[in-house]
């Protein structure tokens, strides 16, 4: 039995460790890294989609210059150990492009490997601003503005548009809420208009949030500035309208998306949320949708319109510049602009996406709407 | 060989697991669109599925029972294989020989890919063998180890960053960091038993990853730190490959290393007062034995092997936040020691190199990874509860002339 | 002073929350000694069960009682299979296995269940249907203590009170009893280890099934991961308490969730759970077993 056991162990070693022959350069090889398992995988698992939508449309259409796209899909669970796992992987595979990761700090650990190899990597909701803004990175590009670029909208609409004075800063603790919220915090103490008279984090997955939203009321906050995803932000907001705390709610883009709305019904009536501009009219957008709810037959999930954005400007740059050589698509993406569901966009020399502006909606009649 | 009872039984437990599963695979609901989709195929394959399985238990029982009873010479015998096989001088040098040539050559014949998994697999097999010394020998049990991990990690990570200091000088830092972190922990939770003790470990290892996840102003909180320097090689850049090379040897000499360390510490007068405080806490006591320091000693060695590992975890991923450090990572670490088997040291490494190396092949079955990893989990535990290799007690035996 | 009574209460809701969860735990160490670690993730599974037979219910018109009482039912029938048939598969074989084995056993078993559920539905966030009206008395102190609690509170209460019965005046509880003093003693006076040991398993899981559905109709949504910091929080108050004692588990939930909710009020939420943490150790600092746990002497 034992025996048994060790030979198959061997041998199941052995066919894996065999290098994949055969499947040569006759197709691109697009990689797809993120969260697919684990308490993220809501994050990471509608980039998927994403990517197998418009790359089964661009294959049925005869492939990129004739080329076909090969998908490879491989998970990271968040984690920068296990991106790096998944980055040498899918470089000893010979991707050619990579749509990921999900979280910032794997797409930081996972980075240099890229780079060593010469890949482009371009990630739907990787927000941290070092990312583009260190020139550490030269391979990566995003579809989602940083959090910096965020925070300074939402602060400019608290303050100039709202002409609040007291405001509370409340995060996840995560990567991407507490980094939205220390520059949220920054820019209200550089305005000198407001004053922040509460940073706090809450755990995400609490069992209960209404001792922070007691500390909320108690500080005398006009509103509650919130960086974070919108698990707790619907949990946050429907318990301040539990107690009664009729504060208002202004948030980032993990909160716009429309399982926010659902999760936390009528209560997030009124709340405010920034998000790249408007996108519900573009005919990309609902058709994405609308291809989304015909192939997996439910509504795409968070980041889903930013991976299909990156997965076209991705693959519309191998096709112009022929090649998926990293100078080459880098150049293909910063002159060449791409129709996407997010807008027509091109790219910076950072990496930065050029195009995707942000501006602040609302929740009115449960739907979100640009002010 | 299936009598009609066992085969009605299985239809009956088959109806079971169709009734169990029946929310969950069968009905899926939209609240909003307030559509319910109703999924009865997979009740059908549930249904088949636990069938199956059923039966393959059924033969594989029936084999066992029905097999020519084996040879019953002596208890002896019950020693598995492999510590049989090692226990030959011969034998042994030739196996380890054999070993070392495999290891040596192995990332000249695989991808980098492979070669970066081993190495992740071989920092297990450390910290596999640190945590066997507190769980498997000084039988504390411990469910805060990552915390120490972090310790290191972290050490490296922050010297680096702020005072340059390389990959060498911190090893030995951040190794002494965690030990002295083990003992202060050791120290509150001296008087605790059994798990009382593992939920305070448990405690200790969540407020470390608490504390790196908020003190911002000295973690950088939890967008981590990033661009760690990988180890030079006599003051050389190397190229990613060639780090990723060097990081390999670096791990097997280590692997070595910690094998010969923890086999003598086990053989020491320490290691036979582990366990002896294992097995008998008062005995032990009666003996002499200075049950307050040895806890300590326990705590302090496993501890500084993690926090070695973390040293060189820190600079193999070149960036690490507080999400590495969580609950789950003890889990596994302690899955390695119970699954390769409490106390061996062959164990401990068969354990760490499945449990590691399993998900990342498991990385086919895409997104039924996790759930097969449960699974295998749990049968592995069922089918050898004492772990798959079991520790040679030492034993004497009295022979009639 | 409005502000200290406003945390004590949310610390309170909290703690009621816990020892929902908590009991289940502790039930089942003092039977077996084994920490459940898919406990939290029978919590898990019913509030999905509740949640899908809830919304089935009301897209097929049936009046809010009705789905209150149908949904709680079945989400208590569902977690109790669950939790008869995980002991059943992944306990009892290793009754007599190294202490440790079943605590892996545990862990791969919560594991596979967070991922089945993951896998049969969904890794997305549900909104949870409010089974739980605002009541209209209720209304001048909503901003205190919300309908949601005070269902909360007076079933916490209830369960505590028949769950106090059972253990010490019926048959099955005095067995309970037994079994957890000594197992093999309980065997030779007659009773049915195995059926006791399912039993507990059962009465567990269902406490765990309730809490399910009050917590994910008070917090409003769930998902496949609920289970996981909510059982280890549990398990905790558990302990805090003395686990096996079930007045321990209930005072340990109370103790931890008034703790948090204070840390969180008077200091910050940032570090709410090192205070939860490192109130434990230091009440196992001079209570070794808990706070009404049973000091064990050893016989030598």
């Amino acid at each position: 039995m034992k025996k048994k056991l060790f030979l198959a162990a061997a041998a199941m070693c052995l066919a894996i460790s065999v290098p994949v022959a055969g499947s040569a350069a006759d197709t691109i090889k697009f990689g797809v890294a993120g969260a697919h398992s684990g308490d993220l995988a809501s994050y990471g698992l509608p980039t998927v989609n994403a990517a197998k939508i418009v790359i089964e449309k661009v294959n049925a259409n005869g492939g990129i210059n004739g080329k076909m796209v090969e998908l490879l899909v491989e998970d990271d669970v968040c984690k920068p150990e296990v991106a790096t796992n998944t980055a040498t992987k899918l470089v000893s595979e010979g991707v050619n492009v990579v749509l990921g990761h999900i979280c910032s700090g794997a797409t930081k650990a996972a980075l240099p490997i890229y780079k060593n190899a010469g890949v482009l990597v371009m990630s739907p909701s990787a927000t941290n601003p070092d990312l583009t803004q260190s020139g550490e990175y030269p391979n990566f590009a995003r579809t989602i503005a940083p959090d910096d670029a965020q925070a300074k909208v939402d602060v400019e609409f608290a303050l100039n548009t709202l002409g609040y004075t007291k405001i509370a800063v409340v995060h996840d603790k995560g990567d991407y809420g507490k980094g939205f919220a220390e520059f949220a915090k920054k820019f209200l103490e550089d305005s000198g208009k407001a004053e922040v008279v509460l940073f706090e984090g809450v755990t995400p997955g609490a069992v209960d949030y209404s001792a922070i939203v007691q500390k909320i009321k108690q500080s005398g906050a006009e509103a509650v500035m919130f960086g974070g995803y919108h698990p707790e932000a619907s949990k946050i907001i429907g318990m301040m309208r539990k107690k009664r705390l009729k504060v208002d709610f202004i948030s980032d883009d993990g909160v716009k998306d429309n399982t926010f709305i659902k999760v936390a019904g009528k209560d997030s009536e009124g709340a405010y949320a920034s998000g790249p501009k408007d996108t519900t009219k573009n005919p990309l957008s609902i058709q994405a949708v609308e291809e989304h709810k015909k192939m997996f037959g439910t509504d795409p999930g968070a980041f889903f319109e930013n991976a299909y954005s990156a997965t076209l400007a991705m693959l519309n740059a191998i096709d112009k510049a022929d090649s998926t050589d990293l100078d080459a698509l880098k150049k293909a993406l910063q002159t060449e602009k791409v129709d996407t569901p997010i807008g027509n966009i091109y790219f910076d020399e950072k990496g930065d996406a050029i195009g995707v502006g942000f501006s602040v909606y609302q929740v009115k009649n449960g739907e979100f709407v640009e002010l | 060989m299936f009598s009609l009872k066992t085969l009605r039984t299985g239809v009956l437990i088959s109806l079971w697991f169709v009734f169990l599963t029946f929310p969950l695979m069968v009905i899926k609901v939209d609240p909003l669109e307030r559509i319910i989709q109703w999924r009865w195929k997979n009740a059908l394959l549930v249904g088949i599925g636990t069938f199956l399985i059923y039966l393959v238990v059924q033969y594989l029982n029936y084999r066992k029972e029905h097999q020519p009873p084996a040879k019953v010479e002596d208890t002896k015998d019950q020693v598995s294989f492999i510590h049989k096989f090692i226990a030959d001088p011969i034998q042994r040098k030739l196996l380890f020989g054999g070993l070392l040539v495999i290891a040596a050559i192995f990332p000249f014949v695989v991808s980098t890919y492979q070669t970066n998994i081993m190495i992740t697999a071989l920092m297990y097999v450390v910290l596999g063998l640190g945590l066997n010394i507190v769980v498997g020998m000084a039988g504390l049990l411990d469910l805060g180890f990552v915390a120490f991990y972090a310790v290191g990690a972290y050490s490296y990570a922050l010297l680096n960053h702020h005072f340059g200091l390389g990959f060498w000088e911190v090893l030995p830092i951040g190794g002494g960091l965690a030990a002295i972190a083990g003992i202060l922990l050791g120290f509150p939770v001296l008087r605790l038993r059994g798990d009382y003790l593992a939920i305070v470990t448990l405690g200790f290892g969540e407020i470390i990853r608490l504390v790196l996840e908020n003190w911002s102003e000295f973690s950088k909180g939890p967008s981590g730190i990033s661009n760690i320097s990988r180890p030079g090689f006599l003051g050389m850049e190397l190229s990613l490959e060639g780090s990723i090379l060097y990081m390999y040897y670096i791990m097997i000499a280590f692997m070595i290393f910690t094998i010969f360390v923890v086999n003598r510490l086990q053989d020491s007068r320490l290691g036979r007062a582990w366990i002896a405080l294992r097995e008998d806490e008062i005995a032990c006591q009666a003996m002499g034995i200075d049950k307050q320091k040895t806890k300590l000693a326990a705590f302090s060695l496993g501890a500084f092997w993690a926090g070695l590992m973390g040293v060189i975890f820190a600079a193999k991923t070149t960036f690490i936040n507080p999400a590495s450090f969580t609950f789950l990572e003890s889990a596994i670490i302690l899955s390695i020691v119970v699954l390769g088997g409490m106390g061996s040291i062959v164990g401990v490494i068969i354990g760490a190199l499945v449990l590691i190396l399993l998900p990342e092949y498991l990385r086919a079955l895409s997104e039924y990874r996790m759930l097969a990893f449960g699974a295998i989990l749990v049968a592995m535990m069922i089918f050898r509860p004492q772990g798959m290799i079991a520790t040679v007690r030492r034993t004497y035996r009295f022979q009639k002339k | 002073m409005d502000y200290f009574i406003e945390l004590f209460c949310s610390g309170l809701s909290r703690g009621a929350i816990y020892a929902l969860i908590a009991l289940g735990y502790t039930m089942v160490y003092g039977i077996i000694g084994l920490i459940n670690f898919a406990h939290g993730e029978i919590y898990m599974i019913g509030a999905f069960t509740s949640f899908i037979v809830a919304t089935v219910l009301s897209i097929l018109g049936f009046p809010l009682l009705a789905i209150v009482a149908l949904s709680g039912v079945a989400a208590a029938v569902w977690a109790s299979a669950y939790g008869y048939t995980i002991e059943k598969i992944a306990y009892k074989p290793l009754r007599h296995a190294p202490r440790l084995s079943p605590l892996i056993s545990a862990i791969g078993m919560s594991i596979f269940l967070q991922n089945y559920v993951l896998l049969a539905q969904t890794s997305d966030f549900l909104p949870f249907p409010e089974l739980i009206p605002d009541f209209e008395f209720m209304e001048p102190i909503a901003h205190i203590v919300g309908s949601s609690d005070i269902v909360i509170f007076i079933t916490t209460a209830v369960v505590m009170a028949v769950l106090t019965y059972v253990i010490k005046f019926t048959r099955i509880g005095k067995a309970m009893r037994a079994t957890a003093q000594d197992r093999t003693m309980a065997m030779l006076v007659g009773i049915n280890v195995n059926n006791i040991i399912s039993a507990t398993f059962i009465i567990g899981s269902a406490l765990a099934a309730i809490g399910g559905l009050l917590i994910a109709s008070h917090i409003g949504q769930i998902n496949f991961y609920i289970g996981f910091l909510a059982g280890i929080k549990a398990f905790t108050a558990a302990v805090l308490g003395g686990i096996g004692s079930i007045p321990g588990a209930v005072l340990g939930s109370f103790i931890l969730g008034l703790t948090e909710s204070f840390a969180t009020g008077y200091v910050s939420s940032d570090y709410e759970d090192v205070f939860a943490f490192s109130l434990l150790v230091l009440i196992l600092l001079f209570k070794p077993s808990g706070l009404l746990g049973k000091a064990e002497t050893q016989k030598v």
